[in-house]
Formats: structure tokens, sequence, C-alpha cells
């Protein structure tokens, strides 16, 4: 197989309150011999906040971001679902508006830019999947997550709207992530909420909204007996994890559900060490594996 | 193919609870949703109710959810939902909460929330008008299809900050104002923004999940125009200066400054010092698990000039 190359995206959570997505994202790309170069040029996406701010400056910094992957002439990968809708949403809207991409390129030309549309851009995620094979992934698990039920959670901007995203999943009955998980050896359960939202972009303004959405999530993956929950989105890891005790209050319930980030399940069943992984960074622990 | 459908049951008249009933039936490529339904009517259960008159996609009355995706029963094929679904599928109403009878539900609260937003046009006309109020091309272009909407209500019921928020006025609703607001002949436009702007209800409580865009059979897109009421409310200078707006304008001063967010510096630049108090206990379990970078250690883009440049020369909005 020929070796795969990516230029990564982090996005900020990655470096910053998920280090752990970070470190494991590393480790499984080592692995599995995945050359990942780390677009430090690259600036925040805009979340979808600064979209409802200054439509014209988060396309100019998110088509930068995308010129640098282009400048080492490989795709570019992401790890966070939003990173992954804003950037593509970009790359979408400046592909099919020609008057939009002069724009866009009149202002990157101010600091010697061009965005020129050759790379792809897609989330570790796929990169996997697709990419690298489920099968040539299966040759390499040497830990298999025997006797886990997992309950795998999408996040939406990696699922809708499909029409930005490449990767065949329907986002009322997607799989990819449970392959993955019964490609690693554990058990996907089925839960009606896999899909759904966790209310992150409206936490701030909204606790309630957030905490009740991102609660039914886990309340629902509770009752379906997972050990833990896996998403490869790292703001619903955020909300999911981080928040778990008030989200406990909102729903009644107590709720002790250990939520990882794709890659650590990835590199679990490749048999790296859970400490490189960063599962200590997790808020709910997922004790298993210490 | 012979295909099994479980219906939801229920006649709020004499039923406690609702129920599911199953009914197998042979069908082919060219059946719609609304075809199996009337075939169950018409061979099986006469009572079975579902609302239906034009069998175009027009009237919007047949919306049901299907597997739990909203779908217009006259439009959505049979054979598109086996490629996703399988050959086992279960039909309810758009919301089993207000089912009065069968798939038919009372949409008071979607047409209450929809009339909050004057749906309608507002204008000064000449009682007797000597010529012709002609819109343009471009003009009709920048209502992006807003005005394709038939009030269906699928995306309304799908959407999950709705289900756990019932002040919010949904999609549809945000969608309608976006549609009068973008037209070149409405004058109402500030008088919608102060509607869509308050935070519980308007445009602030979205989060962003892009079901609607998803759902939507006539591909309406009311997350887009969702997303152009919250610029409009920055280009009219009637944004309210709140948690909200202030997170979304923090993301440019983090990027100004650093490249990447400063995380924490944007939680408390969108509270302010008051606010960062309900913050304290997810704070204190991220500081604890190694979440939290010190000051000294905040991540920085590197050619941080190029994007202060950048900021600079791009930025079109003020706050
Ligand atoms: S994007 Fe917003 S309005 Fe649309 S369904 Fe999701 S929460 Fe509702
Ligand atoms: S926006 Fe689309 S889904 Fe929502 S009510 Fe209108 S037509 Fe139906
Ligand atoms: S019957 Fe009118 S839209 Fe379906």
């Amino acid at each position: 197989m020929e070796k795969l190359k990516y230029a990564l995206y982090t996005g900020c959570t990655a470096r910053e309150s998920t280090p752990e997505l970070l470190s494991s994202t590393l480790a499984v790309a080592e692995k599995l011999g995945i050359e990942l170069e780390l677009l430090n040029e690259a600036s925040c996406c805009g979340a979808s906040h600064l979209q409802d701010f200054d439509d014209h400056l988060s396309l100019v910094l998110n088509t930068r971001n995308i010129c640098y992957a282009e400048q080492r002439e490989v795709p570019m990968v992401t790890l966070c679902n939003t990173c992954q809708l804003n950037t593509n949403m970009t790359k979408e809207r400046i592909d099919h508006d020609e008057e939009l991409r002069e724009k866009v390129n009149a202002d990157l030309k101010e600091v010697g830019l061009e965005y020129k549309g050759v790379s792809d851009v897609k989330h570790f995620l796929y990169a996997i999947l697709d990419d690298y094979g489920l099968e040539n992934l299966a040759k390499q698990i040497t830990k298999p997550l025997k006797n886990f039920n997992v309950a795998p959670f999408y996040g939406c901007h990696n699922i809708r709207p499909s029409e930005l995203h490449q990767n065949d999943e329907s986002p009322y009955a997607p799989d990819s992530l449970d392959r993955l998980i019964e490609i690693c050896g554990g058990k996907s359960v089925e839960y009606d909420e896999k899909n759904s939202c966790c209310g992150f972009h409206a936490d701030l303004q909204a606790p309630e909204t957030a905490h009740k959405l991102s609660g039914n999530a886990l309340v629902g993956a509770m009752d379906a007996d997972a050990d833990f929950m896996v998403t490869p989105c790292p703001l619903c890891h955020l909300n999911l994890d981080v928040k778990q005790g008030e989200i406990g209050h909102t729903m009644g319930r107590e709720i002790e559900m250990p939520v990882l980030h794709m890659p650590q399940i990835v590199g679990l069943a490749l048999g790296i060490e859970p400490e490189k992984l960063g599962l200590n960074h997790h808020v709910v622990k997922a004790v298993y594996f210490e | 193919m012979v295909v099994k459908f479980k219906v939801f049951r229920f006649n709020g008249d004499t039923d406690v609870l609702p129920y599911y009933k199953e009914y197998k039936l042979e069908v082919s490529k060219e059946d719609v949703v609304l075809d199996v339904l009337n075939r169950i009517k018409w061979e099986f259960s006469g009572s079975l109710s579902y609302r239906r008159s034009c069998r175009h996609g027009i009237c919007g009355s047949c919306a049901v959810k299907v597997n739990n995706k909203g779908v217009l029963a006259c439009k959505e094929r049979i054979y598109d939902l086996i490629d996703v679904f399988g050959k086992e599928m279960t039909i309810d109403p758009l919301s089993k909460e207000r089912a009065v009878k069968d798939l038919i539900i009372d949409k008071k609260d979607f047409w209450d929330k929809y009339d909050e937003v004057q749906p309608y046009l507002e204008a000064e006309v000449e009682e007797y008008p000597t010529k012709e109020n002609i819109v343009s091309q471009k003009e009709a272009g920048q209502l992006l299809d807003a005005d394709y909407c038939i009030q269906c209500g699928a995306c309304y019921y799908s959407c999950p900050s709705v289900e756990v928020n019932s002040d919010y006025l949904g999609p549809a609703a945000l969608a309608k104002a976006y549609r009068f607001n973008s037209d070149v002949r409405d004058d109402a436009k500030l008088e919608r923004l102060e509607t869509v702007n308050e935070i519980g209800s308007g445009i602030w409580d979205c989060v962003k999940c892009f079901e609607c865009a998803e759902v939507c059979p006539k591909e309406v897109n009311p997350i887009e125009k969702i997303t152009k009421l919250h610029l409009q409310t920055f280009e009219e200078g009637v944004a309210d200066n709140n948690v909200a707006t202030r997170h979304a304008v923090g993301f440019k001063h983090s990027i100004q400054k650093h490249g990447l967010l400063d995380e924490g510096g944007l939680v408390l630049y969108s509270e302010g010092p008051l606010g960062m108090a309900k913050h304290i206990p997810a704070a204190i379990g991220m500081l604890k698990n190694g979440k939290i970078p010190m000051p000294w250690q905040l991540p920085k883009s590197e050619k941080l000039d190029e994007i202060k440049k950048l900021v600079k020369i791009s930025s079109t909005a003020k706050f």
C-alpha cells in the first residue's frame, strides 16, 4: 500500500481542552504508518459562530487554512466534526461560485496566497475508513475490545447536511462508527440518539437545551447497556464528558459514562498504551483500560 | 418486494395509550409512502387516519416520519427508504406527543410560532398604483428559495431544539422571517429582527444540527436562513449585547490575537466575570485533568502576522 500522507488540521480543541485527541491521533497514525504533517499556520475555523458574525472573514480564514494543505500537495484531514463542516462548506461555496472565489483570493493575495482547489478535506475517521481501509486495519488489531458494548455517537457535522459530505453516510442510519467499533473487536450497541445532537453550539446561551440533548444521548447509551461511548467530535466529547455531572442533575439520573475519542478506541485495539492515548485526561475515566 | 410496516395507531377520544399495528405489503418501484397508507386504509383498516390533499408535494399536509426521518408521504419513494432502512419500517406521526388520531397531529404550536414572525409582506401599497412594482431577478434571488416552504412541519417536528425547548420558534418560522426580511418590498425587517433576536426563543437557540436542512422536502435549508438572520442582526446594528452575540464576536478577537481560540478567554469574554460562576464545576474537572492550558502555554498559530493582516483587511462586520 502506498504511504498515506495528509496535512493535519488540528482545530483548537485538540490543542487545548482535549489534548488527548491530538496525542491519540498522532499515536494511531504512527502505528498505521500514516504521515500527518501538522498545519501549524492554520487558524480557528470559526466553529459556525464567527460565521454568524462575519461571513466574509470566516471564508477568507478557512480558505487560507486549505491553502496551506495545498502548498504541501496533500489532502487535509480534520479531527473535529465542526472544523470539517466549516472547512468543507467554505470549499464547496468557493468551488461553485467563481465571483466569491475571486473575492476571497483577492484578499489572500495580500499575504501571498492563492486558493486553487486541489486539496480534499476529510475527517480522520473517513481517512481511516475509506483510504486506509477497514480490512487493512483489521490485520493490525492486536488487542481487540472484546466483551465491550460500545455506543457510537456520530455528531451532527460529520453527517449533516449530507450533501456536504462525501462519506456515503445516511444521516438517518449512519454506520461508519459502528463498523469501526466492530473491526476493533467491540460490539456496537443500537440506541435512538446515536445520530442526534449534543447541543454544544448553544451551550452558553441555552445550557438547559444543551444539557437535555447531551443527557438524552448519555441516558440512551446507558439504557442500551453501553460500557462507553465513542465519538469522532471533540466538541461532542466536551459536552458529554466534562459536563456529565451537571447533565445528570438536569436529567435526574446518575450518569457515569466514559466517552472515548474515535482514535482512542483504534489505538487501544492496536495495542497502544492507554497513557499514550491520553485516557488519563478524561473527566469520567474509562477505568477498564487503566 | 414485501415490506413490513409498523404503523402508529391512536385515537385520542378512546385510547389511553398509542400502539403499533403491523401490515405486510407488496410494494413496487413507483410506490410512495402515501400509496402504502392508502392501501392500508382501503385494504386493511378503514379507520386509519392521515392527512393528504394535493398528492403533489404542494399542500404540505401529508408529512409523517418513517424510521424517524421526516418525509412528505406523497413524495417519498418506498424504494429509496428501503435503501436506507431495509424492509422493515415504522411510520409515525410527525410528533407522537401531539397525535390526535393515528398520523394526524395538532399543529397549533407550529402555527402559533409561524404567526409570531409576521409571515406576510409589510408594505405601504398605493391604493391605485399606476405602475407595476417590479422585483428584479437578482433581488428575487436573495430569497434563496425561502419562499418554497409549504409549511409541512417536517423540519419543526424534527428539530432537537424545539423538542427540549418549547419556546424556540423553530426552523420553519425563522426561515419565513428571512423570506420576508430578504424581500426588497418589505418594511418590517427591523421588527422581525427584534422578534427573532430574543434569547430563549430566537435564532440564538438553534443548536446548529442541520437536521432542518437535511429533512426539508422543498430544499428550503432553514439553517442557512437562520445564519443569514444572525448576520442581519449585526448588519442592521440591532444585535443585543449578550452572551450569545459576544460569543460570536469573541471568535474574531481570539483569532486576531492567537490565530487559534483562547477557549477560556472566549468564555470569559462571552459570559462576563459574573457569568463565570456557573462554569466553575466543569472548569475544576477540566483543570484537574489537564484540559486547561496555563496562559503561558496557550497555543498560537504560526504566521500570526498574516492572520492579523487578513482579519484587518477581510473584516466586514461591526459590533
Ligand atoms: S439546525 Fe437549528 S433550527 Fe435546524 S433543526 Fe437544528 S436546531 Fe433546529
Ligand atoms: S422549511 Fe421545508 S420542512 Fe420546514 S415546513 Fe417548510 S417545507 Fe416543510
Ligand atoms: S399531499 Fe400535499 S404535500 Fe403531500
